[in-house]
């Protein structure tokens, strides 16, 4: 597993569990967590600088942009207008060209618009942004996000937050066989074992944040993931046995009494 | 003495001189310039344009960061 690194449009990724800034206690409990999650891609967002208070510290104060890589998301964004924009400032702000690109449709369920969401990737795309989408279960929109350019796809697994789980496997599935990009399970998982199933199921990664910065010990459950991650992965690559619905004995009838 | 104009900073009224500059405002807000983004009148700038563009009465600032954010 020493080289099996993740690659997308160009960069290596050490770590296949990403992880989301927010919810956080404070930014040292943050710092802790993403430690623990052995991560070295994170997710932050774009909003109005505190200028009444300027005590506040910030994140990436936290965050060594050195020992990781800040992915800007377009959070909050419900039409096209608005998360061009933010991927725009958070060009601006940063030092790279990726955004996480999320349009949302609905705020009961944070859906993603995904016939905005293409609009927006196209237009991001042509000015050299590298998009990473945000997007529902569906492999048909998945295959447009990757036709008009997205390195990859970033399905979620239920809605942000829930920590529902994977709650279709099997069109999750089809998008890991049809899609030639690599598949970034992106919210609504719960628990590790989501995160092991997500893994084992064929995803090159999973990106959380509620999971993990939620829990009642946020360090410990981060580090549940790191090892969810890690050996979803292993079993993916290992190959499992097939599911018989009788038994096959393991100890040999040979040498017996 | 320099005469003041009104301008809107992330959405709030205040004063400031006539012929201060975005990186003045910025370094009178103790704001640092390295990753923040500023947005003018809906015009995103170059951050090495900062000091290059004055205000006038009735600009909207935006400076915008990163905070802590999720999926």
């Amino acid at each position: 597993m020493a080289n099996d690194r993740l690659i997308i449009a160009g960069r290596e990724f050490k770590s296949r569990l990403w992880v989301g800034t927010g919810k956080y206690k404070d930014f040292a409990e943050t710092k802790k967590a993403i430690e623990a999650s052995g991560a070295d891609v994170v997710t932050v967002a774009v909003r109005r600088v505190n200028i009444t208070d300027r005590s506040k510290e910030n994140l990436l104060d936290y965050l060594d942009p050195k020992k990781y890589t800040i992915l800007p998301n377009t959070a909050g964004c419900y039409n096209v207008e608005d998360a061009v924009r933010y991927a725009r400032l958070a060009r601006a702000a940063g030092v790279s060209d990726l955004i996480k690109l999320e349009v949302l449709g609905d705020e009961r369920t944070l859906f993603p618009d995904t016939a905005g969401l293409i609009e927006a990737a196209k237009i991001l795309i042509k000015e050299g942004f590298i998009v990473l989408p945000y997007t529902n279960d569906d492999p048909i929109v998945a295959q447009k996000l990757v036709d008009i350019g997205c390195p990859v796809v970033m399905p979620l697994a239920a809605p942000i937050g829930s920590g529902l789980g994977i709650r279709n496997p099997y069109n999750l599935k089809i998008i890991m066989e049809m899609i030639k990009v690599p598949i970034i399970v992106d919210a609504g998982v719960g628990t590790a074992s989501d995160a092991a199933f997500a893994m084992e199921l064929g995803a090159d990664a999973v990106l959380m944040n509620t999971a993990i910065a939620g829990a009642q010990d946020p360090i410990a459950m981060a580090e549940a993931m790191k090892y969810a991650v890690y050996a979803g992965r292993l079993a993916y690559k290992a190959g499992r046995i097939p599911r018989k619905l009788y038994a096959t004995a393991s100890s040999p009838i040979e040498g017996m009494l | 003495m320099a005469e003041t104009i009104q301008i809107q900073v992330n959405g709030e009224q205040r004063g400031c001189r006539a012929d201060a500059t975005v990186g003045d405002l910025l370094r009178e807000l103790t704001v640092k310039t390295e990753r923040v983004a500023v947005e003018l009148n809906l015009e995103i700038l170059d951050r090495k344009d900062f000091d290059h563009r004055s205000l006038k009465q009735g600009d909207r600032v935006e400076i915008l960061s990163f905070i802590g954010g999720g999926v």
